[in-house]
C-alpha cells in the first residue's frame, strides 16, 4: 500500500475516535452542566433545614433525606468495612488453597448482582422477620452491595505493601496479627481510604434497595429500628409527581447528592496521589 | 530504619516487638480465625442470597414451570404471570444501549489510551470516573424532563414522518418508552465501558506497539494490528461488563420506560424490564402468589446477571497476566 | 501511633457521624411516638393535611404516611410491617382471610375518580359510559373519533392519537375505575375485569396518582384517570360524565356526597360497599370512599390507643378539611355508625375507646 494512503488513513481513523470520544464526552457534560444549573437555581436555605410540607404545599426542603442518607452510609459502614477489610487481609494474606479464590469469585459476583435483588434479599431476611421497614434494613442492604468493593480493594492494597516491611516486623518477633494491624495495615491505609470512599460514593446513590428496605420517612427518623428518609428516595418520589414545586426541589437534591458523591470520589482521588507514588 | 517508598514513617518497630509478651501464638489463632470468618460472611450472604430466594419464588416455579420464560401475559387478576414481556424488554432495551454506546465507547477508548496527546488522557478519564459516578435516579430525573419531552416533540414526530414504513418506528410518540430507555442506558453505560477498555488496552505491554512501530506502522496501524487484536478479548470482557450494568440498571429506566408488560417491535412503545417490574410493583404484591413471581423475575435476574459478570471478568483478566481490579 | 490513627480515626467519624444523627434524629423528637402507615394515593393529599394539623392536637405522636398504591398497603398491612393500612379498593374475603388478624375497613373520607386529560387549547369535554370504556379497552384510538364529537358537539378537537396511561402499581384508585367499567360495559367485565391490577389492554403506566398526573400533564393528547385533588391541583380538567340516570354530572363535592347518599342509608357492617354508577340525578358515577385498614386487635397498647384517638378525630374534626381539598365529608349516619366500630377496637380484649 501506499504511504500516502496509510498516512490518510491514519489520520481518518484519528479523527474518528476523537469524534467518537467528543460524541460521547460533550453530551455527558452537557447533562451535568444541566443538572448544576437546574439543581443551583433550585437550592436555597430551606432546601438543608427543613422538612417536607404536606402535600400540594410549596416550599419546605429534605433535610431529613439528607441526614438519612448520611445515616444509611454510616451504618452501611459499621457494617461493611470491618468484614470487607477484615475479608480483604484474609484474601491477601492466607495461605488456604482454595477458599481465597472461590472469595474472590464471590466477590465479584456480588458485585454484578443488580442492586435491586439485593433489596429484595435485605426485604426477605431484615424487614419481614422484623416486621417493619427500618433504617436497618436499608444499611444492611447497602453493606451488601459495599462489601465486595472494599474487600477488592482491600486485599490488593494489603498485597502492595512490600515484604520486606512485613519480614523486618516479624524477625523482631513481633506476632503476626499485630504486624497486619500495625504495621501493614496503616501502611496501606491511603489505598483502603480510596476503597472506601469509592464505595461510600456508590452507596450514596443507590435507590432501588431502599425502597422496601428503608421505605422513607417525612419526619426526622426515629432511632435506627424505623424508616428513615433518604435523598435519593425522595428525588424518585418528587420527581415522578405532578407537583411544580416537587420537581424544583429534586433538582435541588440531585445537586446536593452529586455534589456529596463527588467529594467523596475526590477525596479518594486525592488521598492515593499523595502518599502513593511510592507503593503504585 | 525501614525506608520504603516513605511510608514507614513513624513506625517504631523495636517498641513493637517489646510489647509482645503475651499476646503471641494465641493472638494469631484467634486473628487468624476471625479474618477467615469475614471472608466466610461474604460466603454466607451469596449462598444466603441464592437459599432466599429460590424458596421464596418456589410456589411461582411450581405453579407455572418453565413456561414462566415464555409466557407473555402479566395478570395479577387472573394471577397469569409470564415474563416473557419482561424478558423482551430488558434485552431490547440493553441491546439498543450497547448498539450506541460499544461503538463510541470503544472508539473513544482507543483514542485516548492510543491516539490523543499524552496530557488530554488522565485529565478526561478522570472527568469519566465522575461520570460514572452520577447515580441512576439522577439521570432519571434528567430523563423525565430532558430526554422524554425531546423525543416527543422533535425525534420522535421526526424518526417516524422519515423512517415510519419501518415497523420499529411506528406507533404514537409518547416520549416515554423503549428508545428513551435504550438512549438513557446507553448514556449510562458508556463511561463504564470507556474506563474498562482503556484499562485494558493500556494492559497492552509496549512490547507489542513498539515492534509494530519499528516495522514501520502509522499510529493507527499500531492500534489495529498490535493493540486491538491482543485485546480483543479483554475488550469484549468490557462490553459484556457494560451489558450486565445495563440490565441492572433500575431507576433511571423505571422513571423513563413507560411501564407497561408487552411486546412490540416499534421502539417508540412503552415497555418493561425485570427490574422495573420489581421496582414498581414489589411493595405492593397483593397476594402469595404475585410476590412469588416477582422473586422468580428477580431469581432471573440475577441468574444472568451472574453469567453476563463471570463471563465478563474472565475476558478481561485474560488480558494482561496480573489480577487487575476493576472498580465499578 | 499515625498510622494506626488514621484509619481507625475514620472508623470513629462514621461511626461519630451514626450516632450524631440518630441523636439528632431521636433527641429533637424526644418521647414521641411514631406510627407508621402506608398505602392508597387517592387520599394521600387529605391524609397529608391531616397528619401535619394533628401533631399540634396531640404533639406526642407523629404519623409516617407513605403513598405507595392501596395495593402496597393491603399488603404491609396483612404483613404487618405497618401499624395501619389505606385502600380505596376494598379488600376481597380471600385478602381479608390471609391477614393474620381481623382487619376493620374505616372510612375516612369520600372522592371522586375523574378522566383528566391534556389536550392543546384546553376544550372542556364530556364522556359517556361507553367512550371511557372503549377508550380504555382501545378501540377508541383518536381524539376526532365521530364518537367523542358526537358527544361534545360544536369542540374541535385534533387529529391526535388518544395516549392513554393507566397506573403501573397496584392501587385503588384503579378498582374504583375498573369497577365502574366492569359495571357500564360487559366487554369490559369479561375482557379485564376488576382488581387493585388488572392486565391493561392499552397504555402507559404511572406510579402512584402523582405518578398518572404527571404523566398526563406532560404529555399533550393523554388521557387518565385520578382522584379529583389532584387533577384540580395541578390545573388539569375534571370533565363531566353521564351518570346512570341520563345526566351529565360535574364532579364535585356534593356530586360526590350524592353519589354516597343511597348506600349511607344501607351500610353494610364492615363498610365494604361500592359507590361507582349509583342512581340518581344529582350522583356523580365514580366515586367512593378511601378505608384505613386496622385491626381489630391491636398488638401494643400504647400505639393501638393513638390510632384509635387519631382515627376519632379524624372522622369528626378531620371533616373539616376535606372541602378545601375537594374531598367530600363522612355522610353524617355513617360516621355514627363508624364511632360504633371504633368502639370495638380492643387490645388484649378491652375497647381502647373507654367510655366517650
Amino acid at each position: 500500500m501506499k504511504a500516502g494512503i496509510r498516512r490518510g488513513v491514519n489520520a481518518v481513523m484519528a479523527c474518528l475516535t476523537a469524534l467518537a470520544a467528543l460524541l460521547v464526552i460533550l453530551p455527558l457534560i452537557l447533562i451535568l452542566a444541566f443538572l448544576v444549573y437546574q439543581g443551583a437555581s433550585a437550592v436555597n436555605l430551606d432546601f438543608f433545614t427543613q422538612l417536607p410540607k404536606p402535600v400540594g404545599e410549596p416550599g419546605g426542603g429534605m433535610a431529613n433525606a439528607i441526614v438519612g442518607t448520611l445515616t444509611l452510609i454510616g451504618l452501611a459502614s459499621c457494617l461493611g468495612l470491618p468484614l470487607g477489610i477484615l475479608g480483604g487481609i484474609y484474601l491477601a494474606e492466607s495461605r488456604d488453597r482454595c477458599l481465597p479464590w472461590m472469595i474472590r469469585f464471590l466477590a465479584d459476583v456480588l458485585n454484578g448482582v443488580p442492586s435491586i435483588v439485593i433489596g429484595i434479599f435485605a426485604y426477605t431476611i431484615v424487614v419481614l422477620p422484623m416486621r417493619r421497614f427500618s433504617a436497618l434494613a436499608g444499611g444492611f442492604a447497602l453493606a451488601v452491595i459495599m462489601l465486595p468493593i472494599v474487600l477488592r480493594t482491600t486485599e490488593e492494597l494489603v498485597r502492595l505493601v512490600p515484604a520486606s516491611l512485613r519480614e523486618a516486623a516479624l524477625a523482631l518477633g513481633i506476632p503476626e496479627w499485630k504486624v497486619i494491624l500495625r504495621v501493614v495495615l496503616p501502611t496501606a491505609r491511603a489505598g483502603i481510604i480510596t476503597g472506601v470512599m469509592v464505595s461510600v460514593a456508590r452507596i450514596a446513590g443507590e435507590t432501588a434497595p431502599l425502597l422496601f428496605t428503608a421505605f422513607g420517612n417525612r419526619f426526622w427518623h426515629q432511632g435506627l429500628l424505623q424508616p428513615i428518609a433518604a435523598l435519593p428516595l425522595q428525588i424518585f418520589a418528587y420527581a415522578i409527581a405532578p407537583y411544580d414545586d416537587w420537581h424544583r426541589q429534586a433538582w435541588a437534591g440531585a445537586l446536593v447528592l452529586i455534589m456529596m458523591i463527588f467529594l467523596s470520589s475526590l477525596v479518594a482521588r486525592i488521598v492515593t496521589r499523595g502518599r502513593y507514588s511510592g507503593l503504585r | 530504619m525501614v525506608q520504603e517508598g516513605g511510608t514507614a514513617e513513624g513506625l517504631s518497630l523495636p517498641r513493637l516487638a517489646l510489647s509482645t509478651k503475651t499476646a503471641g501464638r494465641w493472638g494469631d489463632q484467634l486473628f487468624r480465625l476471625l479474618i477467615r470468618a469475614s471472608a466466610l460472611a461474604l460466603l454466607l450472604i451469596v449462598s444466603g442470597m441464592v437459599v432466599v430466594m429460590v424458596r421464596a419464588a418456589f410456589p411461582s416455579i411450581k405453579a407455572f414451570g418453565w413456561w414462566f420464560l415464555f409466557t407473555s401475559t402479566w395478570d395479577p387478576v387472573a394471577k397469569h404471570f409470564g415474563a416473557l414481556p419482561l424478558i423482551f424488554g430488558t434485552i431490547v432495551s440493553s441491546l439498543l444501549a450497547l448498539v450506541i454506546a460499544v461503538p463510541l465507547g470503544i472508539g473513544a477508548a482507543v483514542f485516548l489510551s492510543e491516539m490523543a496527546p499524552s496530557w488530554i488522557s488522565p485529565a478526561v478519564s478522570f472527568l469519566i470516573e465522575l461520570l460514572a459516578a452520577v447515580p441512576s435516579v439522577v439521570y432519571g430525573l434528567w430523563g423525565i424532563f430532558v430526554l422524554a419531552p425531546w423525543l416527543r416533540t422533535q425525534v420522535q414526530p421526526a424518526l417516524g414522518s422519515a423512517l415510519g414504513f419501518l415497523p420499529l418506528f411506528q406507533g404514537p410518540p409518547y416520549g416515554v418508552g423503549m428508545l428513551a430507555a435504550g438512549l438513557i442506558l446507553a448514556i449510562m453505560v458508556v463511561p463504564f465501558i470507556i474506563a474498562v477498555s482503556r484499562e485494558v488496552l493500556l494492559a497492552v505491554p509496549d512490547s507489542q506497539r513498539e515492534a509494530a512501530l519499528a516495522l514501520g506502522a502509522t499510529r493507527w496501524e499500531t492500534t489495529r494490528l498490535a493493540v486491538l487484536r491482543y485485546a480483543r478479548s479483554g475488550l469484549i470482557g468490557a462490553i459484556l461488563l457494560g451489558l450486565g450494568r445495563a440490565l441492572g440498571e433500575t431507576m433511571a429506566v423505571t422513571m423513563v420506560i413507560g411501564n407497561r408488560a408487552e411486546i412490540s417491535a416499534s421502539l417508540f412503545a412503552p415497555g418493561y424490564t425485570m427490574a422495573s417490574l420489581i421496582a414498581n410493583e414489589f411493595a405492593e404484591a397483593t397476594s402469595d402468589l404475585y410476590l412469588s413471581a416477582l422473586i422468580e423475575v428477580g431469581l432471573l435476574l440475577f441468574v444472568v446477571t451472574v453469567i453476563v459478570n463471570a463471563l465478563a471478568r474472565l475476558l478481561v483478566w485474560s488480558v494482561g497476566g496480573a489480577v487487575k481490579e476493576v472498580r465499578e | 501511633m499515625k498510622g494506626v490513627q488514621g484509619l481507625y480515626k475514620l472508623l470513629g467519624v462514621l461511626v461519630a457521624a451514626l450516632l450524631l444523627s440518630v441523636g439528632y434524629g431521636g433527641g429533637s423528637v424526644s418521647a414521641q411516638m411514631l406510627m407508621n402507615g402506608a398505602g392508597a394515593t387517592f387520599p394521600y393529599p387529605i391524609y397529608s393535611k391531616w397528619f401535619d394539623e394533628y401533631t399540634k392536637v396531640d404533639p406526642s405522636v407523629r404519623f409516617n404516611y407513605q403513598s405507595i398504591g392501596s395495593g402496597g398497603g393491603i399488603r404491609q398491612i396483612t404483613e404487618r410491617t405497618v401499624d395501619f393500612g389505606a385502600s380505596d379498593g376494598p379488600m376481597t374475603d380471600e385478602q381479608l382471610k390471609q391477614a393474620p388478624g381481623e382487619l376493620f375497613h374505616i372510612p375516612t373520607v369520600l372522592g371522586a375518580v375523574v378522566a383528566t386529560y391534556n389536550l392543546p387549547g384546553d376544550p372542556k369535554l364530556r364522556f359517556t359510559p361507553d367512550l371511557l370504556a372503549d377508550i380504555f379497552l382501545g378501540k377508541i384510538t383518536k381524539w376526532n373519533d365521530p364518537r367523542i364529537s358526537a358527544v361534545n358537539p360544536g369542540v374541535a378537537l385534533p387529529n391526535q392519537p388518544i395516549i392513554v396511561v393507566h397506573r403501573s402499581d397496584g392501587s385503588g384508585t384503579t378498582y374504583i375505575w375498573v369497577d365502574y367499567l366492569s359495571k357500564v360495559s360487559k366487554e369490559w367485565e369479561q375482557k379485564v375485569g376488576r382488581g387493585t391490577s388488572v392486565n391493561w389492554p392499552v397504555g402507559l403506566g404511572g406510579k402512584g396518582n402523582e405518578g398518572v398526573s404527571g404523566q398526563v400533564k406532560s404529555t399533550p393528547g393523554a388521557i387518565g384517570y385520578v382522584e379529583l385533588a389532584y387533577a384540580i391541583k395541578n390545573n388539569l380538567p375534571a370533565p363531566m360524565v353521564r351518570n346512570q340516570a341520563g345526566k351529565f354530572v360535574q364532579p364535585s363535592i356534593q356530586s360526590t356526597t350524592a353519589a354516597a347518599a343511597g348506600a349511607a342509608k344501607n351500610m353494610p357492617s364492615d363498610f365494604r360497599v361500592s359507590l361507582t354508577n349509583p342512581p340518581g340525578d344529582d350522583a356523580y358515577p365514580i366515586a367512593s370512599f378511601t378505608w384505613l385498614l386496622v385491626y381489630k386487635n391491636q398488638p401494643d397498647q400504647a400505639k393501638g390507643q393513638a390510632l384509635v384517638k387519631f382515627l376519632w378525630w379524624a372522622i369528626r374534626d378531620g371533616q373539616k378539611y376535606t372541602s378545601d381539598l375537594l374531598y367530600a365529608p363522612l355522610p353524617p349516619q355513617v360516621v355514627k355508625e363508624i364511632e360504633a366500630k371504633l368502639k370495638q377496637i380492643t387490645y388484649e380484649g378491652k375497647p381502647l375507646l373507654a367510655a366517650r
